[in-house]
């Protein structure tokens, strides 16, 4: 059993390395972070939560930035979430998990982006009347 | 292999070390995680294609509330904080997992399993709520897609919180064996992945709702 | 149809819902019946309950699930052509004014049914049977990924194909064509429970599809021989990984769109209906961005069948291997940001058609790519003219055409006069057939012997292609011109002689690829009763390049007794030229394999009634089956008793009949079997 400080890399790699698996090909597996990161993770994340309610809730913004603040907010903590919750780095054993992550990217970009450019589209050529805040 | 390796063995070019590796069930420990890394990112899709659906309908309120008349986001913000703790706590969980310290493994998936319900409490409150305004899923198209994409999360919770009670069985049982660190990483991946699904669902649903 | 009052214990369910009144639907019921009934009671004349339970329905051996993939396959092939014929008889009595013998609501059906099973339930399992026979020999694995999960996968297609024939007998299936566009969808236009089997029958295989589709992933990626960099993997099973990709990117697209509709009809909502703020455009462009890549999930596996058969009996390597890897991951990406071809008529307007045009006609280029690498490869090789060659070779030639005319209606305006007539429906079944079937067919003929053991008969082969060409021939050149003329699809009946000439020559073309269907069953029984003079005792009947050739016809269960190393792109080839193949080995280690399981089949038994709860509000039933499926997941996530060693012996004893045959083989007949 490990008595070492739970967050101390070299206990990490001790544990990981070899007393927990005992004979099993381990390949290498992601490590599950440290307290360290998890809060530093968690500290973020709530910041970030927190900067675009306050500016919602308070009508801090003017009209027109409102979405791109809130959308690029977002997008910072998904990023957080998934370095430090997710342990997404760019280690050789992540290399499919990345490869998978990107394609999964850029097909949700095309499906979402497509979706609302050709939606559009067809509402301003086809329904005029229904348009949102058309009626 | 004892024998000596004679000479049509040594041009046999087959890999001992490789072949044990390979086995199928041998390596469940770095293919699971693989192979449930790429189910999310399916899932990830499949929000995805909600989340496209919502854009497009999210300004046919046909005449009915918006979300500036429905979402209290202070409610919100605490049902954001529960999942938020709740990542954080499994986290936790998975330290005491690697410090092979399975009390620890159990309070904190507990603390994990309560936060979870909460959320999922909060959210069959506020969809009753809702309903009981008249502003159910069948009032416009932005409430259906408000109600599928919000409710298609809260189901992946509660299923998560089903994986999670069959977890707590196989820990009491098994203890921190192979399959079920395996599981606990898969669930972990699953956990956090929700998480940051309400990500997306609070900003654009909630918060670009009303601002 | 009258809004039925429902009851507690049977939903909507009540006798009426048996369409007694129709001689046809009547008449196909009781054949389905029959042969079911036919089957049930050969098995038990037979006593092979035991051995059909043990050895296949509970099986985890991926060479076994892939066969009941190909049969589910061949069975529907059958019902869906079945519909087809229908049609053209249909089209060809009713087109100089008369009724013809189907009614319109009848008529309906069968286009739909047509469209369905043949892409899910005929095509998928074709291609998806394939994959799994094949790319796990390919790659020198001894099962996929997760076996157990391969067992769910096969079982929840089959639920599927379940659902659409219980269709037939009880009840109706959808009036609404192969996609189901609403407003005609909605519970306003199709109040009865077609749309519902519908739904529920693609909900339930498309789950299946996409856990078989995360299994061979994780597979190809992770299980791979020591040796098999990324770029010496077969082609086949590049093409696997490429099609298994799209399948995980698009099928979630699919489930979310038929959960709206699902939504729609059940609980009332707004998304694709008239009212309330509705936005029916929006179910076709989430449809699409699931059908286009659906497209080639079909038609890249075959392409990769396609690589391997030409390459084989060429007796050469692939032609540009790399470009053709590359032309695979160009597509597989490009056919993400081509959907809305589909439906240039619907108004996006010039500039979001011209996008989209210009984006699919750009996806012909790699594919023009692969023509030319397969036509490069047998230049200057030695091609030996087997039946899987012939169907390559119809292949090329067929869908070229079928390419061509794709690209001309990638052009807006050409499509604005195309859209929706016979012009389309020939163009897709062109490159369908052309593509995938005969790809299938292709595929069939390669693999069944290392499948079996025993090759298939080449002369009813020959006979089976030849009557498929000039069929399909025969069958879709007057769609074009009907097109071209302004016929639209999916009319029950018109009144044009000019029209009705086409009408019939297309209806004696499909006859003869019904010859060509029963050519490919009659080669498939003879073939069974000549086996032994069709054996294949080598492993290697076709001298072959890659691993599944490496191992004997059928393969043990566990594939390979030693892990092979593999140095270049034709492995086995490499193998056989440096004199490593076929020889025993000093000794052999104790093997790790996957115990069989019944749970795959009995979820996919249990989500039959669930699926068939749902179309008819049975809601006690469809929870108790719901709850009995989570349940039984959960149970058998504590079966850990999964797994077992084949201990030495055992290996020892299997491989050493196989040499045993190989040497008398040799010592009977050629010199050797290195090149």
């Amino acid at each position: 059993m490990n008595v070492e400080a739970p967050g101390s890399r070299s206990a990490r790699a001790r544990i990981s390395g070899a007393a927990i698996h005992p004979g099993h090909g381990h390949h290498g597996e992601a490590s599950h972070g440290s307290v360290r990161s998890y809060l530093t993770g968690f500290a973020l994340s709530v910041v970030l939560t927190a900067i675009p309610f306050v500016l919602v809730m308070t009508h801090a913004l003017p009209a027109q930035s409102v979405v791109p603040t809130i959308i690029g907010l977002g997008l910072v903590q998904i990023i957080v979430h998934l370095i430090y919750f997710l342990h997404m780095n760019g280690s050789s054993s992540q290399v499919w998990n990345n490869a998978a992550f990107v394609f999964t990217l850029v097909v949700v970009g095309i499906l979402v982006c497509g979706s609302l450019w050709i939606m559009y589209h067809l509402n301003v050529n086809m329904m005029p009347g229904m348009m949102p805040g058309g009626q | 292999m004892n024998v000596h390796p004679s000479p049509l063995e040594a041009q046999f070019a087959f890999d001992a070390v490789g072949a044990e590796s390979h086995d199928v069930a041998h390596h469940a420990s770095s293919t699971a995680p693989l192979g449930f890394w790429i189910y999310l990112m399916s899932d990830c899709i499949l929000f995805a294609s909600i989340f496209a659906g919502f854009a497009v309908l999210r300004g046919n309120f046909a005449g009915g509330p918006t979300g500036l008349d429905l979402f209290n986001l202070p409610y919100v913000a605490v049902e954001t904080a529960c999942l938020l703790v709740s990542s954080l706590t499994y986290g936790l969980a998975m330290i005491a997992m690697e410090r092979n310290d399975r009390r620890q493994v159990f309070a904190w998936m507990g603390v994990t399993f309560f936060l979870g319900l909460c959320f999922l409490g909060m959210e069959i409150h506020e969809f009753s709520e809702l309903v009981a305004r008249g502003a159910g899923p069948d009032r416009s198209a932005f409430l259906s897609a408000f109600f599928t994409l919000v409710a298609t999360h809260g189901l992946h919770v509660t299923a998560g919180l089903i994986w999670m009670g069959t977890m707590f069985v196989h820990l009491w049982r098994r203890g921190l064996s192979a399959g079920n660190r395996t599981g606990l990483i898969c669930l972990s991946l699953f956990w956090h992945f929700l998480d940051i699904i309400w990500i997306g669902v609070f900003s654009i649903v909630y918060l670009m709702g009303v601002g | 149809m009258s809004a039925v009052p429902e009851s507690f214990l049977f939903g909507k369910l009540t006798l009426d819902a048996v369409p007694w009144h129709e001689p046809i639907i009547m008449t196909a019921v009781a054949g389905m019946v029959l042969a079911a009934v036919t089957v049930l009671g050969l098995v038990t004349y037979f006593r092979l309950w035991k051995t059909l339970w043990n050895e296949w329905l509970t099986t985890v051996d991926h060479k076994r699930i892939g066969v009941m993939y190909i049969i589910l396959a061949m069975v529907m092939l059958l019902r869906g052509f079945a519909d087809a014929l229908m049609m053209r008889t249909q089209q060809a009595l009713a087109s100089t004014g008369g009724p013809g013998y189907l009614p319109p609501q009848h008529f309906d059906q069968i286009f739909t049914a047509h469209g369905v099973i043949m892409i899910f339930f005929m095509a998928m399992p074709f291609v998806v049977g394939l994959m799994n026979i094949v790319m796990p020999l390919q790659i020198g694995a001894r099962d996929v990924a997760f076996p157990y999960l391969n067992s769910v996968s096969f079982w929840l297609t089959v639920a599927g194909a379940v659902l659409v024939n219980i269709s037939l007998a009880v009840g109706e299936f959808a009036h609404t064509g192969w996609l189901a566009y609403p407003p005609l969808s909605e519970l306003h236009y199709s109040s009865g429970v077609g749309v519902d089997y519908y739904i529920w029958a693609l909900q339930i295989s498309g789950l299946g599809t996409l856990l078989s589709g995360v299994n061979l992933i994780t597979t190809i990626l992770t299980m791979r021989a020591p040796g098999m960099t990324m770029m010496r993997m077969p082609i086949f099973t590049w093409t696997t990984l490429c099609a298994n990709m799209l399948i995980v990117a698009a099928f979630p697209i699919l489930t979310v769109t038929l959960a709206m509709l699902g939504l729609d009809r059940y609980l009332g909502m707004h998304f694709f209906t008239n009212s309330d703020g509705g936005n029916a455009m929006m179910y076709v462009n989430l449809i699409w961005a699931w059908g286009h890549p659906e497209v080639y999930i079909l038609i890249l596996p075959a392409f990769g069948i396609y690589s391997e058969v030409i390459s084989t009996f060429s007796s050469k390597r692939l032609f540009g291997y790399t470009s053709m890897v590359y032309a695979t991951v160009c597509i597989t990406v490009l056919s993400f940001v081509v959907w809305l071809h589909h439906f240039f008529t619907m108004g996006s307007g010039a500039n979001v058609n011209a996008f989209f045009g210009i984006t699919t006609m750009v996806i012909s280029i790699p594919t023009g790519v692969k023509i030319f690498n397969w036509l490069f490869t047998m230049y200057r090789g030695r091609v030996r003219l087997e039946v899987p060659v012939l169907w390559t070779l119809g292949f090329i030639v067929t869908f070229v055409i079928g390419g061509m005319t794709g690209v001309l209606m990638a052009v807006p305006p050409a499509d604005f006069v195309l859209h929706n007539s016979l012009f389309l429906i020939a163009h897709f079944h062109n490159a369908i057939i052309g593509g995938v079937v005969f790809g299938c067919m292709a595929g069939l003929n390669y693999w069944f012997p290392k499948a079996f053991g025993f090759k298939l008969d080449p002369r009813l082969g020959k006979v089976s292609f030849w009557c498929w060409l000039v069929g399909f021939y025969i069958a879709f050149m007057p769609l074009y011109a009907l097109g071209l003329m302004g016929m639209t699809r999916r009319l029950d009946h018109v009144n044009n002689p000019v029209w009705h000439v086409y009408l019939v020559v297309a209806m004696v073309g499909a006859v003869l690829i019904f010859c060509g269907i029963i050519a490919q069953i009659a080669q498939i029984v003879v073939s069974i009763i000549n086996r032994d003079q069709l054996r294949d005792v080598t492993g290697d009947p076709w001298d072959g390049r890659t691993l599944e050739w490496a191992t004997s016809s059928p393969p043990p269960f566990y594939n390979f007794a030693r892990i092979p190393h593999v140095e270049s792109v034709d492995a086995f080839w490499e193998m056989k030229r440096a004199g490593r193949a076929s020889a025993p080995l000093p000794s052999y280690q104790r093997i790790h394999m996957p115990r069989n399981t019944g749970t795959g089949v009995i979820l996919g038994g249990l989500s039959v009634v669930l699926g068939f709860a749902l179309v008819w509000h049975i809601w006690w039933l469809a929870a108790l089956g719901f709850t009995a499926m989570v349940a039984l997941a959960i149970i058998h996530s504590f079966d850990e008793d999964r797994d077992y060693y084949v201990p030495p012996s055992e290996v020892a004893r299997i491989e050493g009949s196989y040499f045993e045959q190989l040497t008398a083989e040799n010592q009977n007949e050629r010199p050797s079997l290195a090149a």
